[in-house]
């Protein structure tokens, strides 16, 4: 081995421990929750695009269910809200630089996620995987789908499982549209996607006749994300969603929002009570 | 097959070069069956369009202005267009206002994608034909003539089989082109395989890995195109015609 080769590994070992120094000093500092009320006003990263769970209505203002949730956070601590509209692509970073507190923007727990953000259990809610089809195409288990041409967006984590498991010949667009356009020309008898966006189809009159056809698979629960290493705050949003789940909180807001019901927030419920 | 796929498995582990598709079987059938419709959307379109642009190429000295001005027409147009654009066109505009069978469309992403660019690929093949007719020496066909061969057998028993060799490397570049353009059926979801691939590096997230993999095996189908080419050049050649 050289000394040029000595001296360079020698350089990332200093790096490398300087920067776990770095990250060490920073946790013993981050207090969102004692910065919150210090200032008065939380701010959270939320979706404005995504009906009905967080979206800017006619006037401008951003409302939905998990706009609903911030309100309730920052009504028990006392403080202003203040709303950020985020997108997938920026919203962990704001939370990691801390422009924004917390974040919820139906955001789906994922392991490397979970590496970037701290993202607290329980979870408030959880999409699924399920088909839209007309209602008499006799669908009603997840088997009938063999041989049968199911149209899906791609990159969807479920797409793999109905052409593997359940034998659907898939059909894989790039964007909605172009599913919808095949769907309603024939070319696919249903439409593998999130349960969560079917609500908006379904009262849809262009769509009458088409329905969720079967029970959805695969939740994906959506969780809220702090600052990694900020367990006092991660704590209590904890607590706040178990006494959600607890008291029938978020089963209301479904109502009050015209969700279709996810059974995964009855079942927090039975299991909180 | 194992050892292969044992060591493909290692060496995602050891240098995260992730090419699921030698150890995973469901990805591996993906990729095959992206494989097996690259080829067989290819050599479908390449009969086809030598079949039609044979026609096409005939019917532009049609004797009727009509004729000529349909034709002259559709080489234009499909020349001149953006094939992605054609594609969507079939699959999109023309589809849904065609009859259904049982309640089927009457073709699906693969039918669709072979009649889009045989069109395409047919409007190129007659250009070239025509060229390569416009090439075949004139005293050649008044010999025809005047040992009494009908415009028809002229055609077919003179002028197609000089002009094929004429062709041959502006078809070779051709069929090449084609190859290419059927990576545009992925647009419209038949299985090829820039499709299958996309669907198995967007589950995989091993996006660099399969686009290597996908260039090299495009590298691999083309060459194989040129030495079979060269080979029919050589094998077709008349001895002291063209030289």
């Amino acid at each position: 081995m050289t000394n040029h080769r000595i001296a360079y590994w020698k350089s990332c070992f200093l790096l490398a421990a300087m920067t776990l120094l770095s990250i060490g000093n920073a946790s013993a500092q981050v207090d969102t929750l004692a910065n919150i009320k210090q200032k008065g006003v939380m701010v959270v990263g939320v979706k404005a695009d995504y009906k009905p769970y967080g979206y800017t209505d006619p006037s401008g203002q951003i409302i939905g269910f998990e706009v609903d949730l911030a309100n309730d956070l920052a009504k028990r601590l006392g403080v202003k809200l203040e709303l950020v509209p985020v997108v997938a692509a920026n919203r962990m970073e704001f939370v990691k630089q801390g422009r924004t507190d917390l974040m919820i923007a139906t955001m789906a727990y994922k392991p490397d996620r979970a590496e970037v953000v701290g993202i607290p259990e329980p979870y408030y809610y959880a999409s699924a995987a399920t088909v839209f089809a007309k209602k008499d195409s006799g669908l009603k288990a997840w088997a009938d789908l063999k041989d049968k041409s199911i149209c899906g967006i791609q990159g969807a984590y479920y797409n793999r499982r109905a052409g593997e498991e359940f034998g659907a010949k898939m059909l894989v667009f790039k964007g909605v549209p172009e599913v919808l356009s095949a769907l309603q020309a024939g070319n696919c008898m249903g439409f593998v996607f999130d349960s969560t966006f079917f609500a908006g189809l379904e009262s849809d009159p262009k769509w009458t006749g088409w329905g969720v056809m079967l029970p959805p698979i695969d939740p994906e629960p959506w969780g809220m994300a702090v600052k990694k290493e900020d367990t006092k705050f991660a704590a209590f949003i904890s607590d706040t969603t178990r006494e959600w789940h607890k008291t029938g909180y978020l089963l209301g807001l479904e109502k009050k929002w015209n969700i279709a019901p996810a059974p995964f927030l009855t079942e927090q419920h039975q299991k909180f009570k | 097959m194992n050892d292969v796929s044992a060591w493909f498995k290692w060496l995602s582990h050891t240098s995260g070069i992730k090419l699921t598709i030698f150890y995973d079987s469901y990805d591996r059938s993906r990729w095959l069956t992206g494989l097996v419709s690259t080829l067989e959307l290819s050599a479908i379109c390449l009969v086809l369009s030598l079949l039609l642009g044979a026609c096409v190429a005939w019917w532009n000295r049609s004797r009727f202005a009509m004729v000529r001005y349909l034709v002259g027409s559709y080489v234009q147009l499909f020349r001149n267009t953006p094939p992605l654009a054609q594609i969507y066109f079939f699959y999109f505009a023309i589809s849904p206002l065609l009859p259904k069978v049982g309640g089927q469309p009457l073709l699906g992403s693969m039918g669709w994608a072979i009649v889009s660019l045989t069109l395409l690929e047919t409007a190129f093949t007659s250009e070239i034909f025509r060229a390569g007719i416009e090439a075949v020496p004139k005293s050649m066909i008044e010999a025809a003539e005047s040992l009494g061969y009908s415009k028809l057998q002229i055609f077919i028993d003179i002028v197609l089989p000089l002009a094929f060799r004429f062709t041959l490397p502006a078809i070779n570049n051709n069929l090449v082109n084609l190859v290419k353009t059927t990576t545009l059926a992925y647009a419209i979801a038949a299985p090829e395989l820039l499709y299958m691939s996309s669907q198995i590096w967007s589950e995989q997230t091993n996006v660099a890995d399969m686009m290597c993999m996908l260039l090299l095996t495009y590298v691999a189908i083309i060459a194989v195109i040129n030495v079979v080419m060269r080979w029919l050049e050589r094998r077709l050649r008349i001895p002291g015609f063209g030289q």
